[in-house]
């Protein structure tokens, strides 16, 4: 046995985010962390990385008990972490990066020029090429990526731990990671992989632990199990992997975008004419790496950015002049990317966070007053409705979990009765049970006749949802596909920059 | 036209140089502090402080270099509480920063009445003289500038490439930027943010105290009542103003300084113009640069923001 945690036990204030939880990692093998979110991985791992102390509980390396006090002490004993949230200075030098708390020296001062050999060397020995001069934010989230791997090496890193990393990556990158991935196994390292992501434990893993709630719940061979069985024992109940949704006929078309220009807040032009249609009953889904334009299409689209040139129009009303209000009454309604910043006011109660956009009209506005009781009735019906799990309308905001919040959005958005809905990143950071709930209420709306626009990072979010693909990159539309015609292969390609005549 | 050739001569540019030291110590301190990704707006209160710790040493030792230290103490233990609010007890940065500008313009008046019994100024006590620098002195234009001034004047000059040699070319440097820009990211390499906050903070207070106390125990030699009038304000606008880097701050100096003194020449030679409105130059200039420089200016991402362990 290589390494082993024992009834490690941490708590948060009112949460208990590990319960007892044993880990046993074998020399040499890939071990997945299978979760959903808030089931405790990150802080197990976060034990395991020298960030934070167990309340209780031991780990043993080889049979020897170690203590972490800081991560230095867990970096001496060969592990290495690749945090979520790379945790990398984006001002500083791929170089600066890799050599910080390590530096070597030249009298007082550092020897850049040893620093910038170190880094080729190891970049060279393991095959991961990188930039050794570039600024960490002017390079790729996977190169990001690859700088992190390289620093956990050069400091001796024996185990890794790979903390959700494919959720920033493009189909091209995860493949690039799993070579990695295995070619560290190769040369000896153990690796542990933490994802909430069934396929990609099944595709690279040879082992895996499954927890739920703080516990562990499963340790089994990765070969001797499907899928299903991991949700299962993931979320605790059976759980529909695809998404059902049936054929449904487009009508006529409800949105129409045409030449549509816009920069970012530094004048940078973000999106280059674009012309695309969403009819009724269709889900259009755009599909692209962050930080191609999609942000900015949004904010346009909703009025919250001003357009350069172009028209958007809405059920043959032109609605490009119109601010967000009027824009919403129009029979646009958003689900914004960033739910906790634009979504909701996290410091408001529920019920007043239902009211946002309707404040003013009647029932529950009275001349300058608001009626609360009305206001607390038609939260409860959205409670109810939506399945928001809260003790009451009072709650507030903030309180909730990720999938509630959402939820709570969703119901006062479908309450407008839109035409149209935008929905941004609808499922980030959500657990299973929640995104199905979210996918399917999409569906549904979508089957009464609405449109929907899908703008999403994930990929296999806009293969089961989307009636239509659109690809964006550097602020163009660069492919289109029907359901079903596009391969994830072949989307990443052209999420990646590529031609389509090149492929 | 007289009065105006009265007022450019190179009388001017020496004065230039002596008004920057008072702007050019809080502006390196702020650099310090900011990167390290601590907001010190205390700068001002710290420097009044030791302005007035100067003077009382130089009084009681009739020492004016041990004022000094005495200033450079009380500097520290004033940034200390600064610290300790900010980084340990993770409170409003800027709301400590109030508050210790306010025990700045309160305290040391207090104790100008139990020591002196004297409302507004203190006795005049031993000072630190200019220095002439053999060589330096004798080199035309130059000389006169920059070849007798105050050794702090010099000590504040040669901090400039100091700061920056140790800030971007040493280890230590890149670490405590490091805790200004991503304090995740050094916990995980084992660089303690809390170590290298406090570090930037008391580098802080040690140069600030410089600066008050070349304001007391140099320029002047006696604690005058708020005798900082904003430098430390000025200071931390040149800091901006210079990208936090010490050369730019050096630069945006050497501007404030010759405001000021460009102002003090003009009412001395009776320029055509009410004094008040040459006594606003320095601060009409501050206000001018920090609009100009603001949407460019990138502070540390982590300035301001206390950091709390995992």
């Amino acid at each position: 046995m290589y390494l082993e945690m024992k009834n490690i036990v941490r708590r948060f204030p009112g949460v208990l985010a590990n319960d007892h939880i044993c880990l046993e990692i074998e020399k040499g093998e890939i071990h997945g962390l299978l979760g959903e979110n808030g089931a405790g991985k990150t802080t197990l791992m976060n034990v395991l990385c020298g960030l934070a102390r167990p309340d209780e509980g031991e780990i043993l390396i080889d049979g020897m008990k170690v203590e972490f006090g800081n991560c230095l002490d867990a970096i001496k004993c060969g592990i290495g972490m690749v945090h979520q949230h790379f945790m990398l200075v984006p001002v500083f030098t791929v170089t600066e990066n890799f050599i910080l708390g390590n530096e070597p020296r030249k009298g007082a001062r550092i020897d850049t020029a040893r620093a910038r050999e170190m880094v080729l060397e190891l970049s060279e020995k393991h095959g991961l090429k990188v930039d050794p001069d570039a600024l960490i934010k002017d390079i790729s989230v996977g190169m990001q990526q690859r700088v992190e791997i390289l620093k956990a090496l050069s400091r001796g890193a024996e185990l890794m731990i790979l903390d959700e990393p494919t959720a920033v990556l493009t189909p091209q990158e995860v493949e690039d990671l799993y070579r990695i991935m295995r070619s560290l196994q190769e040369a000896g390292h153990t690796i542990i992989f933490i994802t909430h992501k069934l396929q990609e434990i099944k595709e690279i893993t040879d082992r895996v632990t499954v927890l739920r709630d703080g516990r562990v719940v499963g340790i089994v061979r990765t070969k001797d199990v499907e899928q299903v069985e991991l949700a299962r024992m993931m979320v605790g109940r059976d759980v529909v992997l695809r998404v059902e949704k049936d054929q449904h006929a487009p009508g006529e078309v409800m949105m129409s975008v045409k030449d549509l220009r816009a920069n970012d807040s530094r004048g940078l032009t973000k999106l280059k004419d674009i012309t695309f249609d969403v009819r009724a009953g269709e889900i259009v889904g755009i599909a692209g790496v962050a930080g191609n334009g999609q942000e900015e299409l949004v904010e346009v689209l909703t009025g919250l950015r001003k357009q350069e040139s172009g028209s958007i129009t809405l059920d043959m009303q032109d609605i490009s002049q119109l601010n967000p209000r009027e824009r919403m009454y129009a029979g646009l309604a958003h689900i914004p990317q960033d739910r906790q910043r634009r979504g909701l006011v996290m410091n408001f109660s529920l019920v007043d966070n239902f009211l946002l956009g309707y404040e003013d009209l009647k029932p529950f506005a009275r001349g300058p007053m608001l009626d609360y009781r009305e206001a607390e009735k038609f939260a409860s019906k959205l409670i109810k409705m939506f399945d928001v799990r809260t003790p009451g309308s009072q709650i507030l905001a903030r309180t909730l979990s990720g999938g509630n919040q959402q939820k709570a959005i969703l119901a006062r958005e479908f309450q407008r009765d839109p035409k149209l809905l935008i929905a941004a990143q609808p499922t980030r950071g959500l657990d299973v049970a929640a995104i199905e709930f979210i996918h399917n209420e999409l569906i549904k709306f979508r089957d009464q006749d609405k449109a929907v626009l899908l703008i999403s990072m994930e990929l296999t979010e806009i293969l089961d949802l989307s009636d239509r693909i659109l690809v964006i990159y550097e602020g163009e539309i660069v492919g289109e596909f029907k359901s079903g015609q596009a391969t994830p292969e072949q989307l990443g390609l052209l999420m990646a920059g590529s031609k389509k005549g090149q492929m | 036209m007289e009065v105006w050739s009265n007022v450019f001569s190179l009388a001017l540019f020496t004065a230039t140089i002596r008004s920057a030291t008072p702007i050019l110590f809080p502006a390196l301190a702020g650099i310090f502090s900011e990167r390290s990704g601590v907001l010190n707006i205390a700068l001002e209160g710290i420097m009044l402080i030791s302005a007035f710790a100067a003077v009382v040493g130089s009084y009681y030792t009739n020492n004016a270099w041990l004022g000094v230290l005495c200033a450079v103490i009380a500097g520290v233990l004033t940034s200390l509480i600064h610290a300790f609010m900010c980084i340990n007890l993770r409170a409003d940065q800027a709301i400590v920063g109030t508050g210790i500008n306010i025990l700045g313009a309160g305290l040391p008046s207090f104790l100008l009445l139990k020591l002196f019994g004297s409302q507004g100024i203190s006795p005049i006590v031993e000072r630190i003289h200019e220095w002439r620098i053999p060589i330096l002195a004798d080199i035309p234009v130059i000389g006169p500038i920059l070849g007798e001034q105050s050794p702090l004047v010099y000590i504040s000059l040669v901090m400039v490439p100091v700061s920056y040699f140790v800030l971007f070319k040493t280890p230590f440097g890149l670490r405590l930027r490091s805790v200004g820009e991503n304090p995740h990211a050094s916990e995980t390499v084992g660089v303690s943010v809390f170590r290298f906050r406090y570090l930037g903070v008391i580098i802080s207070g040690v140069l600030a105290a410089l600066g008050g106390a070349f304001l007391s125990v140099s320029y002047l030699a006696q604690f005058v009542k708020l005798m900082t009038a904003g430098r430390g304000f000025i200071g931390l606008a040149a800091m901006i103003f210079g990208r936090w880097n010490p050369w730019g701050a050096l630069f945006a100096c050497l501007l404030f300084g010759f405001a000021d003194a460009l102002q003090a020449a003009a009412q001395a030679s009776n320029v055509p113009i009410a004094p008040q409105f040459l006594r606003m130059l320095p601060y009409v200039l501050t206000i001018i640069a920090l609009v100009g420089a603001m949407g460019r200016a990138n502070p540390p991402a982590f300035v301001a923001k206390p950091y709390e362990k995992a």
